[in-house]
């Protein structure tokens, strides 16, 4: 293959070589099929948007990265190896952290609380050490709180900083959400529609956040999204799914032009 | 304007995540521990020890135990007064089976073993929840109290079924047996009330805490973002069940010195607890405090209302406790959910502008 190799792009962020590859997904629940034989891969610092009608699989795709399904056939590769079927709190601990279409926050916890559990990989003081909360528990809270409130200035959450979650409104709990996911400093980024429900200056904002993400941190992201405008915009190659098959994959500009994709977008007709 | 934080800037994160980072508050908690520990004891007498001081205390670290497992984690139990009966008789065994040993370590290994069973019926926790997991912990509250009644062994075979705290002393003075004084009991279970707030407060403001509460609030996201649910939750089981075995062990040797296990932690003392931790406030530990006085004092306050200054028949006056107590519990549930630690909260930012409206 390949796309072992690393390139430069037009505006100048330098992409890897793949970290993850689906080889041949196939997922089913009971008689339906949600994915068929589907595979591509996700290079180290790029934007790799997953688009396609509703239902099309995109979110069970996701669900299937983050280890929540497992599949029934096909195998993930990840970092050169290959990923036995695992719990998702094992995946995450390999660095993946995602976000929800349906936002999932713990909304009884402060924005800080919530961000500082997406510090959960870097702090493993012992029950002992936290109960007392001596030596590398108060060591690990300080340190992991300076990244933390990094990531709040980043995603410009400072003001809420103390507010429980159930009480800000859905476009900043989004972003607390993105906030959760990127304290986890993670090797690949998951977003299941970032962009949901907001209007068009939050979106803007958002897709700032996504761009300064990838800039900055060299974070690799897989989105899934359906606002078009932005998925062309952000992304550096395209997966599109329909009915649970890939029907293109590529750059947006290619996929664009792809005859297969545009039938599924407008619609064929059937005589 | 008496209660204030304006002004009061922190300039490093340890300060920031301190237990009381408004300086008001830190005060009120200062004052509050130099008054238990150096002023309360030389005004207690034997009354006010055994009707409202000893099972404030010893309630108030069940409360915190049983808060930390349904408040911080979101597991249901109704099994707390059979989990005070493991601290209970495992107080009991070792403080006949190994005399020479101080009772401060003996309530120590009781919390401990209690921890233990607390975590074998917080097994099923992984796979059932809600009513299903208060069912199961239900089923653990008959076992233990049948197996505490039936099987002689934990009584030492003893006649009447009862268990009796023999003599034992700290640095010399009684603390348990019927010999003690009111001010060495109430130290003794001091110490232990706020060596648990202590290290449970610890615990929920850090990572454990965190896990705890995101397994309560979602625990599928908190499972995709990294935490390992049966580690979770049996964390929890266990930190709730030391501290309920602590409370047991010294609610039996401390408190009531003869126990029989089915009066004195049936699943009255289950229901007791919770009631505790719900009108206190769920996932509070000032809730924890609030909720063990109210019900506490409760009763008392009713009874001098009643009987000393109404003049009212006892009997009367008993009955009438079961019923606004009962009345006041329903009404508490409708009026605020959230409990007395919610109510506090919003005592607090009212006192930030008193006495300007705005």
């Amino acid at each position: 293959m390949s796309t072992q190799e690393s390139y430069v792009t037009e505006d100048g962020r330098t992409i890897g070589p793949t970290v993850m590859e689906m080889k041949n997904i196939t997922l089913r629940f009971g008689g339906v099929k949600a994915i068929t034989d589907i595979s591509f891969d996700i290079r180290e610092g790029e934007i790799r948007a997953i688009i396609g009608p509703n239902g099309a699989g995109k979110s069970s795709m996701l669900n299937v990265i983050s280890g929540f399904y497992v599949p029934q056939e096909g195998e993930v590769w990840y970092k050169g190896k290959k990923r036995p079927p695992m719990k998702p709190y094992q995946v995450a601990e390999q660095g993946i952290a995602r976000t929800f279409q349906n936002i999932a926050l713990f909304e009884g916890m402060t924005v800080l609380d919530n961000v500082m559990t997406g510090r959960i990989r870097q702090m493993n003081a012992g029950l002992f050490s936290q109960a007392i909360w001596k030596g590398k528990a108060e060591q690990e809270e300080i340190e992991n709180r300076e990244f933390v409130e990094k990531i709040i200035d980043f995603l410009e959450i400072q003001h809420i900083r103390k507010t429980p979650v159930g009480r800000l409104p859905y476009g900043l709990k989004k972003r607390v959400e993105l906030a959760r996911a990127l304290a986890a400093e993670p090797s690949i980024l998951l977003l299941d529609e970032p962009m949901a429900g907001m209007n068009v200056e939050e979106k803007e904002d958002m897709s700032r956040f996504i761009l300064d993400m990838n800039d900055e941190f060299g974070t690799t992201i897989a989105l899934i999204e359906h606002d078009m405008g932005v998925v062309m915009d952000l992304s550096d190659r395209v997966v599109v799914m329909d009915y649970g098959k890939k029907i293109g994959d590529g750059t947006p500009d290619e996929v664009r032009s792809n005859q297969a994709v545009i039938d599924a977008y407008l619609g064929v007709s059937h005589d | 304007m008496f209660y204030r934080e304006a002004g009061d800037f922190k300039t490093s994160y340890a300060s920031d995540n301190q237990t009381f980072p408004i300086r008001f508050d830190r005060l009120g908690y200062f004052t509050a521990m130099v008054v238990a520990f150096l002023v309360v004891p030389f005004l207690i007498n034997d009354y006010w020890a055994n009707a409202i001081l000893l099972p404030f205390l010893i309630y108030a670290i069940a409360a915190i135990g049983l808060n930390i497992l349904v408040g911080y984690c979101g597991q249901v139990s109704l099994g707390t007064g059979g989990f005070m009966a493991v601290g209970a008789y495992a107080c009991y065994k070792l403080m006949t089976a190994m005399p020479e040993v101080n009772i401060f370590f003996h309530v120590l290994i009781s919390g401990g073993i209690t921890a233990f069973v607390c975590v074998l019926f917080g097994l099923p926790s992984l796979r059932i929840k809600g009513f299903y997991l208060a069912v199961a912990t239900l089923a653990a509250q008959f076992f233990l109290v049948w197996l505490f009644n039936r099987v002689p062994w934990f009584y030492n075979y003893s006649a009447s079924g009862q268990i009796n705290a023999p003599e034992r002393t700290l640095f010399g003075i009684e603390v348990t047996g019927p010999n003690t004084q009111a001010w060495a009991t109430y130290l003794f279970c001091l110490v232990f009330l706020v060596g648990s707030a202590w290290i449970a407060r610890n615990l929920t403001r850090g990572m454990t805490g965190r896990k705890w509460m995101a397994i309560r609030d979602m625990d599928i996201a908190a499972e995709i973002i990294g935490v390992n649910p049966l580690k979770a939750k049996i964390s929890a089981f266990a930190v709730s069940g030391f501290f309920v075995g602590i409370s047991g062990a010294l609610f039996f040797s401390v408190y009531l010195g003869a126990v029989e296990v089915g009066e004195a932690f049936g699943i009255n003392k289950s229901f007791l607890v919770l009631f505790m931790v719900i009108i206190g406030g769920l996932g509070s530990m000032f809730g924890s405090f609030a909720g063990a006085a109210f019900l506490v004092l409760l009763p008392v306050v009713l009874k001098v209302v009643g009987v000393d200054w109404l003049g009212m028949p006892t009997d009367l006056v008993a009955h009438l406790q079961l019923v606004i107590v009962g009345g006041l519990i329903v009404v508490f549930l409708i009026l605020e959910p959230h409990g007395l630690a919610q109510l506090w909260r919003v005592a607090k930012e009212k006192l930030r502008l008193w006495p300007f409206p705005h």
